[in-house]
């Protein structure tokens, strides 16, 4: 393992022009399930299509999962009322556990100190938002004296007069964009015998198509179940005729070569956002320093919390975790398990010092009885 | 809106809906069907604003707003009545706003009567030709100005030819003409006939617990949106309403839209930031196919057709407009004159009535469902079709189809081989045996057509705003654009008739067709849209364009093709393609596009200042009267004659943007107000009111009078309808379906099934059903169902979910079935799939003949249909046990006592 | 590209830029480190609009050697903010799909399939018809003898994903021809 690699897993790559690592921040709870990600994906990296053309019978998905040629995948999750007090309860035991750290603990668990706390987070969203400012006005009854006082600009309170559970439906949607997670203790990466796969200068991790071999070690490397080797590499629409000659960039030979998200490299090669965030009509995914997402999603979770929806919870954000944390960080609005993610992802090479310590101890003794029947055999 | 505000676009921007403190989506799947606009509204709820989706289904839309409320398609009016009416007996109207900008204190006529005294019917109703005569529905005249009597408005059409009229959606740009410019107001509202008690009457039984019984939602969701709705709406605040086709595609779906305007307007919700009535068109440029119509009752800026009836220019012009009226509809023959200028230039003379007889006449509706049912007359030899797919997108698609099987020749223009070129050799109809190919007589020409990125051009969006496409390839193949076929047919088309000397060739021989060419050889767009601007013809500035329509003369010295749009090339310029970023402007961002009119991006801003001028508050400013400079300033560009001081009464007689008051805010209606009562302009009553849809499973809980009473109705054999309620017959149809898009596709699919990426998110055809109903007809999940209505029967993969509820109505559990209406059969799409148009039926909305296509009845049992001939027996054997006739829920008037309270109200009123 | 060179070799690559592991640096090809961004790559980008729904989201139009290579949304607008839906960014598969007709056709009557046309061939034939539907369907005059001056025998049926500049030719060009059943999207 390397060394500190939580804060930046690229510390000792030694790559000429280091960069700060970059990943997504994925907000499930604005997400609307557009799909924009999973087509402005395919688009930009040629991906071929995923499909039978048949209903999945999965709700509004209908590509299943993350694989070869899918690489944002969006889910769909229906839930009534039971699933949402669960979850609700969950989220709350996390923060009562300190885990994610969510402003002041107590303020967020406790519903006598609803106006304190988080306060930065309102404020960077009104900032944020360009004029107009103003009263926030979600499960108060807000009056026009209260908008007054709140559109003189200052207002640092908390305009939030949340009680906990505001509105608590009977009934959701959830929807949630999974992408590959770069991981910063890399299973796929680990595993790779060619070094096809790499760790790139912004901390990404990266498949080489002309290096990969198509060997499928890294396949099941990954604690996800994200990377995937490509079995059919040609983009082939089923009404394909004697039409037009087709763009040669829409030909895609990567037959057999292992495929993950790139977080668009060649993009950000050139300072561009990857193209799921670019597309993302409601900023669901955002993209930037790993550093600021982490930080973006803790205050995210913590205003949730704060308005009641204590189901909100991060994924990945934790450095202690069984891939040291993720480049890709999540807000889930349940348990992971609810979105087909694993609760505790954990790197199969993780526990290579032990089972090396454990083979070797092994291979000890074998050479011990082997020793002692040649020397015993010999005294026959 | 039209009707209600003076102008039927967007009151708003996309952007400003950030600014709301309330939004409240209806009728309208934002997120699935506008997502990137629905950005807005993301960013409004985390600016705290709440979020609130009425809709029959829990959509995408649904599970990122803080509130559903599941509604019974098409009883929209019922919900939104029992607004006005919590809104009215809670007093929790906007007095001063209300009292100054809208015609609440005007008094109308004592012949008035309304649905209230008469059994769902308002007074003028005509029960043989089902429509209404509004001379009761008229604003009184003040005393002192008798004399004026009724002044002519030239809207005293009848019979046929007033069925030819479309109200709603002539006032696009200018509200109807009104029979006095001095109407008789009682500023202190006591008045029995002012507008607002006559409000007050007509909503009274429109309480929470009608709602409930109508809608199917409770009495604490119904608080829930009152409370939100009126807490979030006044001078600090404002609330903001967004709506689809899920309003417009009803019998009644103008008058949705006027019921959300007449509560808006009460709410003080008009022409003010972060409020309106945004109207979420569904296509590219769906505003700009209606600003410059290919419609068959509009010319471009929204001026009539001309009917057969307005025999001369003087009374064509006559009845759009009143020239003493106040406002800038009066100077419509300045419009029309150089209009006819621009399309006949030297020989659109005064003397000739600038070649009004150049153009064809109405004298009756043309819309497009007409012309089908003239097509399975045979009367109609051959159909354009463009870029549309009617096959699949319009109702009754097999009516659709069998109509085109009518034709001598077909033109279809397009990208792919879609079902409408396709139908004659793998339509359901050759599957039925119904059709044979080697029997078709059609020609069918395909051409194929270039896209987006391959010619340069205008779309108007959904705020009104035109926005150049630069072109950035040339097209393939034989692909071309509509502007390039179009100019080589015309030429050609007058090269064949150039040496003609036949009468009827006039029109082409003389039309201006010479647009400069661009080295491809295609006309250049560039021209074209500076003919829509218009041109100075004579005087210093010949040649030049108008920076503003009102420039435009009716003496002959101004050309234009569509007077709204002058301004769009404004000094040389084309303003459509400005294009200074976003983050280096304001949020008014009025130098990116050009937004109709005059590049005002929030209409009616003069109501964002009070009488006085100044802003109702500071947190809803937007335009005020700077009292220094004398003129009206903000942001954005003053929808309001800009020197105009608020104080300012002048005489009503001046007619024009000179007749109006300081304080009259709708420049574009002839009282300058919004309008909450509409005297004029609705041909099916002056308020909106709730009847219920061609086909339901409900017996309307208000009115004997069951559906809406103007109708247009199709009896057809191949366009049945459903029983009325009650009987044991409409049984056989017991549950009621809508139809809907989804994010992935695209309308009929043109655009989308052709495409792998988009066909495999949404590859099938399903239907949306509740547990409970999947429960009582046995339908498996994932598995297949039919789905049987009057006219058709269809299959589809069955999502059973709890986001489909079933709705108690007064004692009754109504189902509803989700549609999504993408697919059809074809050999050539990506995906296929049945149609979910098949299913409907052709009943349509009097104002603007737009069909019903939101809502039907039919029943559903599980398994795939049936193949070949056999579907037809299914659909018929359905047909025989409910009894279906031609005529079956064709009546107009549905009370037997009805007919005879009719007549009298008629002779009444004479 | 790049020529064999020894120092190329991973072993050498690893000790060369002191990548320890001999996963982030030194396993860097030569194919990998050449990767741009293919927008870069673009000969010019032009400013558009999406044409799907009417929200109008800006859209760059990247194009290398004529042909259309990437369609992204446009930063620039103050509407979209460079967003774009599943289908907006579909529409380069839009603009070069392969099952796209880019050839004329047509049915002759009672014919089972289609057969290729020159396009020049087929405007005339669409010209004719017109002009003999137009004859043999006109109306000078109704009952009343109050003018008509119209065609019944005509009709279109337009998109709304057309241009203001081509409705506006077609609304002129009909109109003068006497056809006035001319209707679009906006009626469906």
């Amino acid at each position: 393992m390397t060394a500190d690699p939580a804060a930046n897993p690229t510390a000792d790559a030694h790559y000429d022009h280091p960069h700060p690592r970059k990943g997504f921040f994925t907000d499930t709870s604005i997400c609307i399930g557009c799909k924009a990600c999973e087509v402005a994906c395919k688009e930009w990296n040629r991906n071929p299509v995923d499909s039978d053309y048949e209903l999945l019978g999965s709700s509004y998905d209908n590509t299943g999962a993350l694989g070869a040629n899918t690489w944002r995948h969006v889910a769909f999750i229906e839930q009534g009322a039971e699933q949402i007090d669960r979850a609700r309860e969950s989220g709350r035991a996390l923060v009562d556990l300190g885990m994610p750290r969510v402003g002041p603990p107590e303020g967020a668990a406790s519903s006598k100190t609803t106006s304190q706390g988080t306060i930065p987070v309102t404020q960077a969203a009104a900032a944020g938002c360009g004029s107009g400012g103003g009263g926030c006005g979600c499960g108060g009854s807000p009056s026009p004296e209260d908008s007054a006082d709140s559109s003189d600009g200052q207002g640092p309170e908390s305009p939030v007069a949340a009680s906990v559970h505001p509105d608590t439906p009977d009934f959701r949607w959830l929807m949630s964009s999974d992408v590959c997670k770069h991981c910063t203790h890399a299973g796929c990466l680990d595993v790779c015998p060619t070094g096809a796969l790499f760790r790139t200068e912004y901390g990404t991790v990266v498949v080489q198509d002309d290096v990969c071999n198509g060997c499928g070690t890294c396949v099941a490397g990954c604690p996800f179940g994200v990377i995937e080797r490509r079995s059919d590499g040609v983009f082939e629409p089923k009404n394909q005729r004697d039409s037009p000659p087709v763009p040669d960039t829409v030909k895609v030979p990567q037959h057999g070569v292992a495929q993950k998200c790139t977080l668009c490299y060649d993009r950000m090669k050139n300072d561009q956002t990857p193209a799921c965030a670019q597309a993302c009509p409601t900023t669901s995914i955002k993209y930037g320093d790993h550093d600021s997402m982490a930080a973006t999603a803790r205050e995210r979770v913590a205003q949730l919390h704060e308005q009641g929806k204590t189901e909100a919870r991060l994924y990945g954000a934790n450095p202690n975790d069984g891939v040291g944390g993720t480049g890709s960080v999540f807000l889930l609005l349940d348990e992971p398990e609810t979105y087909g993610l694993p609760p505790d992802p954990r790197v199969p090479t993780a526990d290579l010092p032990y089972m090396f310590k454990r083979a070797g101890m092994a291979v000890a003794g074998m050479l011990a009885v082997g020793a002692v029947a040649f020397a015993s055999g010999g005294r026959r | 809106m039209g009707t209600s505000f003076g102008r039927g676009g967007a009151t708003q921007s996309l952007q400003d809906m950030a600014n709301a403190d309330c939004i409240v989506i209806q009728g309208s799947n934002m997120a699935e069907c506008h997502p990137v606009g629905f950005q807005w509204v993301t960013e409004a709820k985390a600016r705290g604003a709440k979020i609130i989706h009425v809709d029959p289904r829990f959509t995408r839309t649904t599970a990122v707003s803080d509130k559903h409320l599941p509604i019974r398609v098409g009883s929209d009016i019922a919900l939104l009545g029992g607004l006005i009416n919590y809104v009215l007996t809670h007093d929790l109207w906007f007095h001063e706003y209300v009292l100054a900008y809208t015609n609440a204190a005007t008094i109308i006529n004592d012949d008035y009567r309304d649905p209230e005294d008469l059994e769902g019917l308002f007074s003028g109703y005509d029960p043989d030709s089902g429509t209404y005569e509004h001379t009761s529905w008229s604003y009184r005249t003040a005393p002192g100005y008798e004399d004026e009597g009724a002044q002519d408005s030239g809207e005293d059409e009848h019979g046929d030819q007033k069925s030819g009229r479309a109200g709603g959606d002539e006032h696009g740009s200018g509200g109807p003409p009104l029979n006095t410019n001095h109407p008789d107001r009682d500023e202190s509202l006591q008045d029995p006939n002012t507008v607002l008690q006559i409000l007050k009457r007509h909503y009274a039984r429109y309480t929470p617990e009608m709602v409930r019984d109508t809608c199917g939602i409770s009495l604490e969701d119904f608080d829930y949106l009152a409370r939100a709705v009126t807490e979030n709406s006044g001078r600090e605040r404002t609330t903001c309403f967004a709506y689809a086709v899920g309003w417009t595609h009803h019998t009644l779906g103008a008058q949705f839209i006027r019921t959300a305007a007449v509560l808006q307007l009460l709410l003080g919700n008009v022409g003010r930031p972060g409020g309106g009535i945004m109207a979420l068109r569904g296509h590219a440029s769906i505003q700009g196919s209606t600003d410059i119509p290919t419609l068959f009752n509009l010319l471009p800026g929204y001026l009539p057709m001309p009917s057969v009836d307005k025999e001369s220019f003087d009374e064509y012009v006559d009845a759009i407009a009143v020239k003493k009226q106040k406002g800038f509809w009066a100077e419509a023959e300045a419009y029309t004159v150089s209009l006819l200028k621009a399309w006949w230039g030297d020989a659109a003379q005064e003397d000739n009535g600038w070649a009004y007889d150049y153009m064809p006449r109405l004298n009756g509706p043309h819309g497009t469902y007409q012309t089908v049912m003239a097509m399975l007359k045979d009367e109609v030899e051959g159909y354009f079709v463009l870029g549309q797919n009617p096959a699949i997108g319009s109702a009754n698609g097999r009516l659709q189809r069998l109509g085109m099987s009518h034709l001598k020749w077909l033109v279809v223009r397009d990208f792919n081989l879609i079902e409408s070129a396709t139908w004659w050799k793998d339509g359901p109809e050759i599957a039925t045996g119904e059709l044979r190919t080697e029997d078709i007589d059609t020609e069918v020409f395909f051409f194929p057509a270039a896209n987006h990125v391959e010619k340069a051009g205008t779309f108007t969006q959904t705020q009104r705003l035109l926005q150049w496409r630069h072109q950035a390839v040339n097209p393939p193949g034989d692909c071309q654009s509509e502007l390039q076929f179009f100019f080589e047919l015309g030429k050609r088309l007058r090269a064949k008739l150039a040496d003609s000397r036949d009468e009827r060739d006039r029109p082409l021989q003389e039309l201006t067709w010479d647009y400069p060419l661009l080295p491809e050889g295609e006309p250049d767009p560039r021209a074209v849209l500076a003919e829509i601007n218009g041109r100075h013809l004579t005087g210093p500035d010949k040649g030049k364009p108008l920076s503003s329509y009102t420039q435009m003369k009716a003496d002959g010295s101004t050309d234009g093709g569509c007077w709204i749009y002058t301004g769009v090339y404004a000094d040389g310029q084309n303003h459509a393609a400005d294009r200074k970023p976003g983050r280096e402007q304001d949020e008014i961002a009025s130098e990116w596009g050009w937004a109709w009119p005059a590049n005002r991006r929030i209409l009616y801003n003069r109501a964002s200042a009070d009488p006085e001028g100044k802003p109702w508050s500071e947190r809803k400013k937007l335009i005020w009267w700077d009292a220094q400079h004398k003129r009206w300033t903000g942001p954005d560009v003053p929808d309001f004659p800009v020197d105009k001081d608020p104080a300012a009464r002048p005489d009503p007689d001046l007619g024009g943007a000179a007749a109006l008051s300081g304080d009259d805010p709708f420049i574009m209606q002839a009282d300058g107000k919004g309008w909450l009562f509409a005297p004029r302009g609705m041909v099916d009553g002056p308020l909106p009111t709730h009847y219920e849809p061609q086909e339901s499973p409900v017996v309307n809980p208000l009115y004997a009078q069951q559906q809406n009473p103007a109708r247009e109705l199709f009896p057809h054999p191949g366009n049945l309808s459903a029983p009325e309620p009650g009987t044991p017959q409409a049984e056989v149809y017991p549950y009621m379906f809508t139809t809907y898009r989804l994010t992935e596709q695209h309308t009929a699919g043109g655009m989308s099934r052709w495409l792998p990426y988009l066909s495999e998110l949404q590859p099938e055809m399903f239907c949306e059903v509740s547990p409970e109903l999947a429960a009582e007809c046995g339908l498996e999940p994932y598995g297949w169902a039919t789905i049987v209505s009057p006219r058709s029967a269809i299959e589809a993969k069955v999502l059973v979910t709890d986001r489909m509820t079933p709705l108690d109505i007064g004692g009754r559990t109504v189902h509803q079935i989700g549609l999504p209406y993408h697919w059809g059969q074809g050999g050539d799409a990506v995906v296929t799939g049945d149609a979910a148009n098949d299913l409907l039926g052709i009943t349509l909305d009097p104002n603007v003949h737009i069909q019903e296509s939101k809502v039907g009845t039919c029943d559903i049992r599980p398994g795939r249909r049936p193949r070949g001939p056999e579907v037809l027996e299914l659909v018929s054997e359905y047909q025989e046990r409910a009894g279906l006739t031609p005529s079956t829920s064709n009546t107009k008037v549905t009370d037997p006592q009805r007919e005879l309270t009719a007549e009298q109200t008629e002779d009444g009123s004479q | 590209m790049s020529r064999f060179s020894p120092l190329e070799w991973p072993v050498f690559r690893q000790f060369r830029t002191a990548d320890s592991t001999g996963r982030s640096s030194a396993a860097v090809s030569q194919h990998t480190r050449d990767i741009t961004s293919r927008t870069e790559t673009a000969d010019r980008v032009v400013q558009s609009v999406c044409p799907y729904c009417a929200v109008g989201c800006g859209q760059k139009v990247y194009v290398k050697d004529e042909k259309v290579i990437q369609i992204e949304g446009d930063p620039d607008s103050p509407i979209s903010r460079g967003r774009l839906c599943p289908k907006g960014s579909a529409s380069e598969q839009l603009v070069n799909s392969p099952g796209r007709q880019t050839r004329v056709l047509y049915r002759a009557p009672r014919a089972t399939e289609w057969q290729q046309l020159d396009l020049n061939t087929a405007v005339d034939m669409v010209v004719d018809r017109f002009l003999e539907s137009r004859r043999r369907t006109w109306q000078d005059t109704d009952e009343q003898g109050r003018l008509l001056r119209r065609t019944m025998g005509i009709a279109a049926l337009g998109g709304a994903t057309l241009d203001n500049e081509e409705n506006y030719l077609i609304k002129k060009l009909f109109t003068a021809a006497g056809a006035v059943q001319i209707e679009n999207q906006a009626r469906i």
